[in-house]
């Protein structure tokens, strides 16, 4: 079976693409957010829509559905550096990260402030190790933390974070969790297809989500090492480890977009040069911007800056009305704009936070997109210098 | 206004706005829909842990979907709990009967949502009241709605010359069955939502209840006293009680109805009479809003129409301005229940032209002396 839709561009690769449901009309600059559907993605997709068994019956029908499920984990595990069997579907990078967390067998937990809610939620009475004003976790804080902490004791640190895109130290961070005999949960939801994503580097357990890279929503997965008490429990599902039906489809094009990653890892040099060049028009637009993270290792697409007495709803609105697609921080599905506790963790002050914006780009992404947002932008630059 | 202005519109997630925003969108104007997030549902009705964005604001977003404009959600909530809900506590406790409405339209809407209204480029800002703005010789008029029952006007004399440029009312030319005719027409999920009822923040009606969390110091119990001097009784605290209130006072065995007269905070006492001891002929306004001719009403008196309630029909009074934004009202005939920290807004026939705001010492003079504020409880 396959979706009867016409593709509006093909043969050139998805570099030079837009997403086949783009709305041609707009820019989209919130990839943190989502990301658009990867053609190669879509057509994965479609082709499985025909394999509609249940993955755990035993006839032809179940072990269709059940080959498909099985081809993505271990398209996904090549791709992080994990074995297949490591690999647990969920429902998302959320109830990836309640998983890990909850699953786990911890008398303690360190986490990042700068943390996904997920985690944070996950974590009551967690110890909090802050970040520098780059935004990058306090290691001294966190060896503080170790000392004293009882075992068996989980440190969470992510791989980049969703909202300033700077990148934290794993490498220092398992270094010294293994030193004090922790383990270490990495939510790397932000970071795959961006920067290289690798399990083996000593990390317990890894958080992953589809739809950051081009698959379908509503599907994601836990890389796990070691004994998980299942927090969703019923059928024998995912080695026991996570209870219900798969969700055949959505892991399908978890599969193929993760086959992509390569190629968006390629692209990334180009998302750059695009990044820098928005930062630089935005710094000349408003020398008072203030742009987070500037000064540490950033994920190449995001870029997150505030625009002194201009709340960042106004910019978001503002913008959107001028149709380009931007968000104040993590996208935030209530009315409440609290200021981004990422950005509060960093020091910054929450009038200031309450101005801040997030712009996130990706492979569709264009100069002229860039253009447009600088000029929908600029003039609340102006308004607010003047 | 040319079509292609575009108007922002305050939309609550009730038919009034909704219908409102449709009725502009199809008159081919370029919509923004914004929805004011102004308090915690759950916090007010003390309920379990609710979601933050609350039913309305799921109506308003449907809404705007099907209409298909823009909308947004604009958080206020700062700015709602320290001007609108903090302010009418404390006049509560100071033993006001404030309408917390008229704040909401000065501060959060005809201000906050104004200025986002300007930031995005907007000509215009509609709200869904029922009143008219008329455009005059001397700029827009400001003028009852067509339907007396649906009047807004009372919440809405608070409103500034400047402020008025600005807005618009659509609905203000229509009756209610009107408009809900027209949520229909325009397939409107809410079209048939009930009316909201009360304050927003106090849905039960029970604003004792919320005073007591806004300020859980303010209740302080004291005397039920009457007018002769008499204490008739005890009471739990003076947010209990409001002037003209007769039902629920707590002290029987009198010949004749009893009405709260006055609350007196300091003394935490509740002076209580005969309805006759609430006829007032005069009283003093403050923070006056002027919508007529001139500065303000005249210093020889301005022969205007007020009300003192929103559900009481207008009646004969002339206003005396006086400096510092007050003015002095005397009633052609006497008036039951003159009470502080309600409204009096000046009518010209149909036009409004702006009011003021029931000083809190109405009617002190008219008590007892030994019952005045600040005279020795021993006195009582």
């Amino acid at each position: 079976m396959s979706c009867d839709r016409p593709k509006n561009a093909s043969g050139t690769g998805f570099l030079v693409l837009k997403a086949p449901m783009a709305d041609t009309a707009r820019t989209y600059l919130d990839y943190n957010a989502t990301a658009p559907l990867l053609p190669q993605v879509e057509a994965a997709v479609c082709e499985s829509l025909g394999a509609f068994g249940n993955p755990s019956s035993v006839h032809g029908s179940g072990r269709g559905a059940r080959a498909l499920v099985e081809d993505a984990r271990e398209h996904i595990a090549a791709h992080t550096g994990a074995s297949a069997a490591e690999i647990i579907f969920t429902s998302g990078g959320t109830e990836a990260n309640v998983l890990a967390l909850k699953g786990g067998n911890y008398a303690s937990m360190i986490v990042a402030g700068i943390e996904h809610a997920s985690v944070l939620a996950s974590a009551p009475g967690a110890v909090i190790i802050g970040a520098t004003a780059q935004g990058i976790v306090d290691l001294n804080a966190l060896e503080d933390a170790l000392k004293s902490a009882p075992r068996p004791v989980l440190v969470a640190v992510m791989l980049a974070n969703n909202e300033t895109g700077v990148l934290q130290p794993l490498d220092a961070v398992v270094a010294l969790a293994k030193s004090y005999g922790a383990f270490v949960h990495c939510d790397a939801v932000q970071a795959l297809g961006k920067v290289p994503v690798d399990f083996s580097a000593g990390m317990d357990s890894m958080s992953l989500s589809a739809h950051k890279i081009g698959g379908l929503k509503g599907v994601g997965a836990l890389i796990f090492r070691g004994d998980l008490n299942a927090q969703i429990t019923g059928g024998g599902q995912e080695r026991r480890r996570r209870a219900g039906t798969e969700n055949v489809v959505g892991i399908v094009s978890f599969g193929a977009a993760a086959r992509e990653v390569p190629r968006l890892l390629a692209d990334i040099p180009r998302v750059r040069a695009l990044r820098d060049s928005l930062e630089s028009k935005v710094r000349a637009a408003a020398p008072q911007a203030n742009i987070y993270g500037e000064g540490a290792a950033r994920l190449a697409n995001t870029s997150c800056f505030s625009l002194a007495n201009v709340s960042s709803e106004t910019q978001v609105m503002r913008l959107d009305l001028a149709g380009v697609s931007i968000s104040a921080g993590s996208a935030c599905s209530s009315g409440k704009i609290a200021p981004s506790h990422v950005l509060l963790a960093m020091g910054v002050n929450a009038a200031e936070a309450k101005t801040a914006v997030r712009v996130s780009l990706g492979w569709t992404t264009a100069e002229a997109d860039i253009t447009r947002f600088i000029e929908a932008w600029q003039p609340l630059a102006f308004n607010a210098a003047a | 206004m040319s079509a292609k202005s575009r108007i922002v519109v305050a939309m609550s997630g009730g038919v009034d706005s909704s219908v409102t925003a449709a009725l502009l969108h199809s008159q081919g104007y370029d919509v923004v829909g914004l929805t004011m997030q102004l308090y915690d549902h759950g916090a007010a009705t003390a309920k379990s842990k609710t979601c933050c964005a609350g039913q309305d604001i799921y109506d308003a977003r449907r809404v705007a979907d099907r209409i298909g404009i823009p909308h947004y959600v604009v958080d206020y909530e700062t700015n709602f709990k320290s001007e609108v809900m903090d302010r009418f506590a404390d006049s509560y406790i100071r033993g006001e009967t404030p309408v917390p409405c008229v704040l909401c339209n000065q501060t959060v809407k005809f201000r906050d949502l104004l200025k986002a209204a300007k930031d995005l480029g907007a000509d215009a800002l509609a709200t869904g009241h029922y009143v008219q703005r008329i455009e005059g010789a001397n700029g827009a008029e400001l003028h009852r709605a067509v339907d007396p029952d649906r009047d807004q006007s009372y919440f809405l004399f608070a409103t500034t010359q400047a402020q008025l440029d600005f807005v618009r009312f659509p609905l203000g030319g229509l009756t209610k069955p009107e408009a809900r005719a027209l949520g229909v027409q325009f397939g409107l999920h809410v079209a048939e939502k009930p009316d909201s009822q009360d304050i927003c923040f106090v849905p039960n009606g029970r604003y004792a209840d919320v005073i007591q969390k806004l300020r859980p110091d303010a209740a302080n119990p004291g005397d039920i006293v009457h007018v002769d001097g008499r204490v008739l009784g005890r009471h739990t605290g003076v947010i209990n009680f409001t002037v003209g209130q007769r039902r629920g006072i707590g002290v029987g065995g009198e010949a004749e109805p009893l009405y709260v007269v006055h609350v007196d905070p300091e003394n935490a006492r509740v002076i209580v009479g005969p309805k006759e001891t609430l006829l007032r002929n005069a009283f003093e306004i403050h923070s006056v809003n002027w919508l007529g001719a001139g500065q303000g009403p005249s210093e020889d008196g301005a022969p205007l129409h007020v009300k003192l309630r929103n559900t009481q029909p207008p009646m004969a009074a002339t206003v005396f301005g006086e400096a510092g934004g007050k003015a002095r009202v005397v009633l052609a005939e006497a008036e039951a229940a003159v009470t502080p920290g309600q409204a009096c807004v000046f009518y010209d026939g149909e036009r409004v032209f702006g009011g003021g705001w029931i000083a809190r010492d109405v009617g002190i003079a008219h008590l007892p002396h030994n019952l005045r504020r600040g005279a020795a409880a021993s006195a009582v």
